[in-house]
């Protein structure tokens, strides 16, 4: 597959949120639109947005809507080009300056080349899916880093020298904000800020997600998601906790707890801080009883 | 110039958008103007929606300043004579932060409203900030090597006491033409950990929040990564104003930022807003917190129990100094006091600068909780 089939399959921002509903994941506009002209202007997309509001999910949806191979790059504390570019095979090249003695040998030659995340989907005969997750949590100079890469899909080892993209990859930054990227890199991205759903969108999702569960029940735990994320807690729940919480409540309904009592007993899989769980529980019943009406 | 000239008609007012926007301190490059443009033809445009959405997805306005991007879109696309400005409602509790060249740019608008902010500048900028030979130089040079350490996950070259470096071992042998030399080694770094001051403005502490300002440019400027917010009835980051070298400058700049000074307090909601902001609390993850206060906050204090309670679950080191202190009868004894001081790791003397040189000098050293020594006390 190449660039143009990807661009026949994203005709329009109605196109791509038609198809990314096929893959069950459920887009607003703004999304859609921020996915289309990504793939259209063939720049890097760049997600930004509370943890659990379905970064990393929408990135999976483009995979497989254009039918590429995910290629995921966790960021952390300390990645740096030996992690996400390249790494030389140093046991293999100092094995073969040995067995070579007096001959000439190639010590940066392909066959003692590791290619990590970014040179595998630069190398792939097909285009493939990049997904750089978390980009916050990595240092300034790793950003710096993979400004080359994102603005003109290439990169530059010093060896070798240039590797240009064989079919340019769609690559998708994910960010949940807890630094400030440089400047540098926002302007190379199609930027769209991803928001929690409404609570008639989040019942939607959770329908789509949720095996079993019913109506009813996933416009209830929408609505009390909704009042739950309003308070002040340290960790808001996501939408794939609002899912796991209408599974598990399900769940215990069918094993004989009766709907409030299943809800409020579940809530372990919504709430999963200790002090947000104290400071919700006194109210909980009161939000659960509300939601349902 | 000429390129403008030669734009198409139906291109100039995309393009008159992202200069508009420059013009308002929004960093918008010629690619990205170039972007939008594209994008606004891909889309149709069917709709002044899909203009929008183009120029969100390809101007990239960061959430904090989409309000005042959308209000500019208003006025700009449709002629919004009365764009809608941030509410100034008192009862909420407002972040606000230091973005170099825009907060000059609005400076002089707001000393247009007039008194009660002008006033505030003058009073602050006539205190202690001009004296100077108070050992805060000195306090600056030692800072870096006396804060807590950490193991980083990068690696610096060592002689002993690592791993193997095969990356440069091996460019070593080549270039000695196959003959190895002795192993070059690696270990983890250690750096320093980040250092955050939460300043308290109110009213209360108003004999002291000009010490604690100047200590804070001296830790902005000595620290690697110090970052400093004032609180008051609101939460104000000043770090980027105490990174200019030359104090007076710094503090009047960091003075301007600031609208609550000697104020109300609202401490437990202003670190909660503090902790709700996702890049700030990162900013406490794994630091040496430090809250300049006397923590006499008013009315119920569940609020301020729950975020000190936060803070101290992400902190290395939570520390509260306060001037009552440095009164030998002091104890904590207010019912604010009794119920934060479990989560402390230090409740200590904030009362002059020498004493709060000593303890943020300190922070590296391992002490008792500050429960257990105030117990002592008692």
């Amino acid at each position: 597959m190449t660039r143009a089939d990807a661009i026949e399959i994203a005709a329009s921002p109605e196109a791509v949120a038609a198809r990314l509903a096929a893959s069950r994941y459920l887009a607003d506009d703004s999304l859609a639109t921020a996915i289309f002209l990504a793939i259209r202007l063939g720049k890097p997309l760049l997600l930004e947005g509370a943890p659990g509001v379905g970064k990393t999910e929408a990135a999976k949806a483009v995979a497989e809507l254009l039918g590429r191979e995910l290629v995921r790059l966790q960021c952390y504390e300390g990645i740096d080009a030996a992690h996400a570019l390249y790494e030389w095979n140093y046991q293999r090249q100092l094995l073969a300056i040995r067995h070579a003695g007096e001959h000439e040998i190639d010590i940066y030659d392909d066959r003692f080349l590791i290619a990590r995340p970014l040179l595998q989907v630069l190398r792939a005969p097909e285009q493939r899916v990049l997904l750089v997750d978390e980009i916050d949590r990595s240092d300034h100079e790793f950003e710096a880093l993979l400004l080359e890469f994102l603005s003109d899909f290439q990169i530059s080892i010093p060896e070798r020298g240039t590797i240009r993209a064989a079919t340019q990859p769609i690559v998708i930054l994910t960010s949940n904000r807890t630094r400030e990227l440089a400047e540098a890199l926002r302007r190379r991205c199609v930027y769209h800020w991803i928001g929690y759903p409404d609570a008639a969108r989040e019942a939607e999702i959770i329908m789509l997600r949720a095996g079993g569960v019913a109506e009813a029940t996933a416009r209830a735990v929408a609505n009390a998601v909704q009042s739950i994320r309003a308070r002040p807690l340290a960790k808001p729940p996501g939408i794939a906790e609002a899912v796991e919480w209408a599974n598990a409540a399900t769940i215990l309904e069918k094993g004989g707890s009766p709907w409030p009592e299943a809800f409020r007993r579940a809530i372990g899989v919504l709430i999963k801080d200790e002090e947000d769980l104290s400071s919700i529980a006194p109210e909980l019943g009161a939000i659960v009883e509300e939601a349902l009406v | 110039m000429r390129r403008a000239e030669n734009l198409p008609r139906a291109a100039a007012p995309f393009l008159g958008f992202a200069m508009l926007l420059r013009h308002h301190a929004f960093a918008i490059a010629p690619e990205q103007a170039t972007s939008f443009m594209q994008a606004v033809t891909l889309l149709g445009p069917r709709s002044m929606n899909d203009i929008r959405e183009a120029a969100l997805a390809t101007l990239a306005p960061s959430p904090d300043h989409r309000e005042e991007f959308e209000t500019h879109f208003r006025s700009y696309f449709y002629g919004d004579a009365n764009p809608s400005i941030e509410g100034e409602e008192d009862d909420e509790t407002r972040i606000k932060e230091d973005r170099g060249a825009r907060e000059e740019e609005h400076g002089p608008a707001r000393e247009e409203k007039g008194g009660e902010l002008s006033s505030a500048l003058e009073q602050l900028s006539n205190r202690d900030f001009q004296r100077d030979g108070d050992g805060l130089g000195a306090f600056g040079r030692k800072l870096a090597s006396a804060l807590p350490a950490r193991r980083s996950f990068r690696t610096i070259r060592t002689r002993s006491r690592g791993t193997l470096d095969l990356r440069r071992s091996l460019s070593e042998i080549v270039s000695a033409d196959g003959d190895i030399p002795s192993p070059l080694l690696r270990r983890r770094q250690l750096v320093p950990r980040k250092l955050l001051l939460l300043i308290d403005v109110s009213g209360s502490m108003k004999l002291h929040t000009a010490n604690y300002v100047k200590l804070a440019h001296a830790a902005v400027q000595g620290a690697n990564r110090a970052e400093v917010f004032t609180f008051g009835t609101r939460l104000t980051r000043i770090t980027s104003a105490l990174r200019i070298r030359d104090r007076d400058q710094a503090l009047a700049r960091a003075a301007a930022l600031v609208d609550d000074w000697d104020g109300g307090t609202r401490m437990g909601p202003t670190l909660l807003a503090f902790l709700s902001v996702p890049r700030f609390s990162a900013f406490a993850r794994g630091a040496a917190v430090v809250i300049l206060s006397d923590a006499l906050e008013r009315g119920d204090h569940s609020d301020l129990e729950t975020a000190i309670r936060r803070l101290s679950a992400r902190a290395f080191r939570l520390s509260l100094a306060t001037p009552l202190a440095g009164d030998p009868r002091f104890h904590p004894a207010t019912a604010a006091l009794r119920a934060i001081l479990p989560l402390l790791d230090d409740l200590v003397d904030g009362s002059s600068v020498k004493s709060l040189s000593d303890v943020i000098l300190s922070l590296a050293r391992p002490a008792p909780a500050a429960e257990t020594i105030w117990k002592r006390v008692a």
